[in-house]
């Protein structure tokens, strides 16, 4: 028993028992709905999951530094628009020189986050309250209150969503879920593997301790939220690819869904610990339970109650399970041996 | 000594707010002739009393080292109680009575998960604004209520005294009661104890869990009364009544000079901070600017009311360093005076 205890540490658990939880909740819907194992429903989920995915990958880096970013719904909203926008004039525009664009806008608009979170010392979520609805106002001042219609779109950009990249059977993995899962993969390696993602980890844990230890919290905090706006620049060009209607209102309340996403995954919302992983595994359950009762013909207005329940159910479950196992995960064979006798006794 | 302290008041956020009030103000009078009509000073306060009320509690809220991201829902969840109950044919003052009592029942079950359970309370209120929203769909569905009496629509929509209407005495009776408990009473203490350090405080014998319950869920209680309001003055309820007012409530209790991380504001900074926001989007509405560019002014606003002190702050640090980095380089030209000054940072 120790061995396992000793390789798996309690972060893979909490993700091994999301992915639990996450078979259970898709086997009480395929009760529920009829056909719900059928490729149209994983298609439908699978693409309003990378959404959130690909956002809630930013948005970890920044929960990882003690901060949140409460203004990614208007840079989605707000690329969305500036893209559809700017491809409809330039037809033919390199897609992967539209995606480094999209980028570019969303990095430009975290940096300003990080730079007045990181150097003007004002605390993320005053700074990201604030912004949310500063770039929501540039977005309606430059729209004019004109939206961008499906029919402006070049067709690739109509058909993205459609691609399927891998199919197995009629299962296949389109497009946007692929991107997606790209991110998720690139960002566990750079988080888990590379002194920059160990620099977060290691500013959320305690940031008195990082500075000590050398690190340039500044720095790696407005590193954080560019990398966060970068992702929701992405996320703002498949928003479009997606939807292909984009008003001003575009995303608008976005950023509690991928917050949401981002704490049922296990990602300390104060700082210091969870994965990517974790975080896709919150945006999957998120995705599945919202696009399921959407199909679930009793009401679908229960959706919200239940999506409120849910995360509250997954925070607290998770809170009393770590803080139970927490001592005896950590326990050591040693340490238990002369414990022993006593218990007999 | 004496006239730094007389005029140590002049550096208070309370003073920056009170001048930055004043040039809305000025501002305001040179851009609309109209601005000083009783109708639309009545007008300022009327279009955002029920952001006004739900803002004198969710300064205790901040203050106290939390924050309730929910009032908004909680507001929604009300009227629609309030609605559905009273198209289900129940007297309106029994409904008003229910809705008041689900408001105070989300907010202790926010403050019971927050306070007792140990979850960050940004994380409940997030799941409760969901949640509680949630019902509300539930309750009306797609459907809108109105018809209410006219006794009940006549709160929120006609003047008792001048053009002022009845909420308009809500809100300075409950800014009055607010403004003594928080600065006066020992519970306003507590708050501030336990926002500054609640270890501390809970050392000293404060029972912070109590406390922090008692203010979820008079924020709930106060949210549901604003939310009653609101289906008064707008005379119809839809499930998606007060959608986003928390966001507008935040932003002018943080712009009153309190701080996100607990321990340090006061009401009469609120108040300005209210005033001058109320004011600022009148003086934009008068000249004919979006609702959402309002509302960027205002982050914008926000962002700026917290960056420029800090910023005089690091100015007040460099500037110093700057000189001593001039006079050495000067020193090194070959001036012999400062030099004792020179070996004394050595």
């Amino acid at each position: 028993m120790h061995r396992i205890r000793r390789w798996v540490p309690l972060q893979r658990l909490r993700e091994f028992s999301l992915v639990i939880i996450l078979i259970i909740v898709v086997l009480i819907f395929g009760n529920q709905i009829d056909n719900y194992y059928t490729p149209r429903t994983f298609n439908r989920i699978s693409s309003t999951v990378a959404l959130i995915t690909l956002v809630a990958v930013g948005q970890t880096m920044v929960v990882l530094t003690r901060n949140v970013d409460l203004s990614v719904g208007s840079i989605v909203g707000f690329t969305a628009y500036y893209v559809g926008r700017y491809v409809s004039k330039n037809e033919d525009m390199a897609p992967l020189m539209l995606a480094v664009l999209a980028m570019g806008i969303g990095a430009g608009m975290g940096l300003i986050n990080g730079l007045l979170v990181a150097y003007g010392r004002i605390p993320a979520i005053v700074v990201t309250l604030g912004t949310m609805a500063i770039y929501r106002g540039v977005l309606v001042e430059y729209s004019d209150s004109k939206s961008v219609a499906t029919r402006q779109l070049p067709d690739w950009i109509k058909e993205l969503p459609q691609e399927s990249i891998l199919k197995f059977g009629e299962y296949e993995l389109r497009a946007l879920p692929a991107i997606a899962l790209v991110a998720v993969i690139v960002f566990f390696f750079l988080l888990l593997y590379t002194s920059l993602g160990r620099r977060l980890y290691a500013i959320g844990s305690s940031p008195e301790a990082a500075n000590l230890a050398g690190i340039r919290a500044p720095r790696m905090v407005t590193l954080a939220f560019t990398m966060c706006g970068a992702m929701a620049g992405l996320g703002g060009m498949l928003y479009l690819a997606r939807f292909g209607t984009i008003t001003v209102d575009a995303a608008r309340g976005m950023e509690l869904q991928v917050v949401a996403a981002v704490v049922v995954g296990g990602v300390n919302i104060l700082g210091g610990s969870g994965t990517v992983i974790g975080a896709m595994l919150g945006a999957i359950l998120i995705g599945t339970i919202e696009q399921s009762l959407i199909r679930m013909n009793i009401n679908e207005f229960w959706k919200d109650a239940l999506l409120g329940l849910c995360i509250i159910i997954a925070v607290t479950v998770d809170r009393i399970l770590i803080n139970q196992l927490t001592p005896w995960w950590s326990r050591t064979e040693l340490q238990r041996m002369p414990e022993e006798p006593h218990a007999a006794v | 000594m004496q006239q730094s302290k007389r005029w140590a008041w002049l550096k208070s956020w309370e003073a920056l707010m009170f001048i930055i009030l004043c040039a809305v103000v000025v501002a305001n009078l040179r851009l609309s002739e109209h601005y000083l009509d009783l109708n639309n000073l009545a007008n300022i306060f009327h279009l955002s009393i029920e952001k006004s009320l739900v803002v004198l509690i969710m300064a205790f809220v901040i203050i106290n080292g939390e924050i309730d991201l929910s009032v908004a829902s909680v507001m929604g969840l009300s009227a629609t109680v309030l609605a559905e109950r009273y198209d289900a044919g129940w007297p309106i003052a029994a409904g008003f009575v229910l809705a008041l009592f689900v408001g105070v029942v989300c907010g202790l079950l926010n403050g019971l998960f927050a306070a007792y359970m140990g979850i960050p309370s940004l994380i409940v209120t997030l799941a409760g604004s969901i949640g509680y929203r949630g019902v509300a769909r539930i309750l009306l569905e797609d459907r809108s209520v109105g018809d209410f009496p006219s006794w009940f629509t006549s709160l929120g929509q006609d003047g008792i005294i001048g053009p002022f209407h009845i909420t308009i005495f809500v809100f300075i009776a409950l800014f009055i009661l607010g403004f003594v408990i928080l600065q006066y009473s020992v519970f306003g203490r507590y708050v501030y104890a336990i926002g500054n350090n609640r270890a501390a405080a809970e050392y000293a014998g404060i029972n912070a869990k109590q406390v922090k319950v008692t203010i979820f869920m008079a924020s709930g209680l106060i949210a549901a009364l604003a939310g009653a309001f609101y289906a008064a003055r707008l005379g119809n309820v839809r499930a998606n009544a007060a959608e986003g007012f928390e966001l507008d409530i935040i932003t002018i209790v943080l712009l009153g000079g309190v701080s996100i991380f607990g321990g340090t504001g006061t009401m009469i900074g609120v108040g300005l901070s209210l005033l001058v926001v109320l004011n600022l989007r009148n003086g934009m509405s008068l000249s004919n600017v979006d609702g959402n560019t309002q509302t960027s002014v205002i982050g914008l606003l926000l962002i700026l009311s917290v960056l420029v002190p800090n910023l005089i702050q690091i100015l007040q640090r460099l500037v110093p360093r700057l000189f001593t980095a001039i006079s050495r380089i000067l020193n090194k030209g070959g001036a012999t005076e400062p030099k004792s000054q020179v070996s004394v940072h050595q």
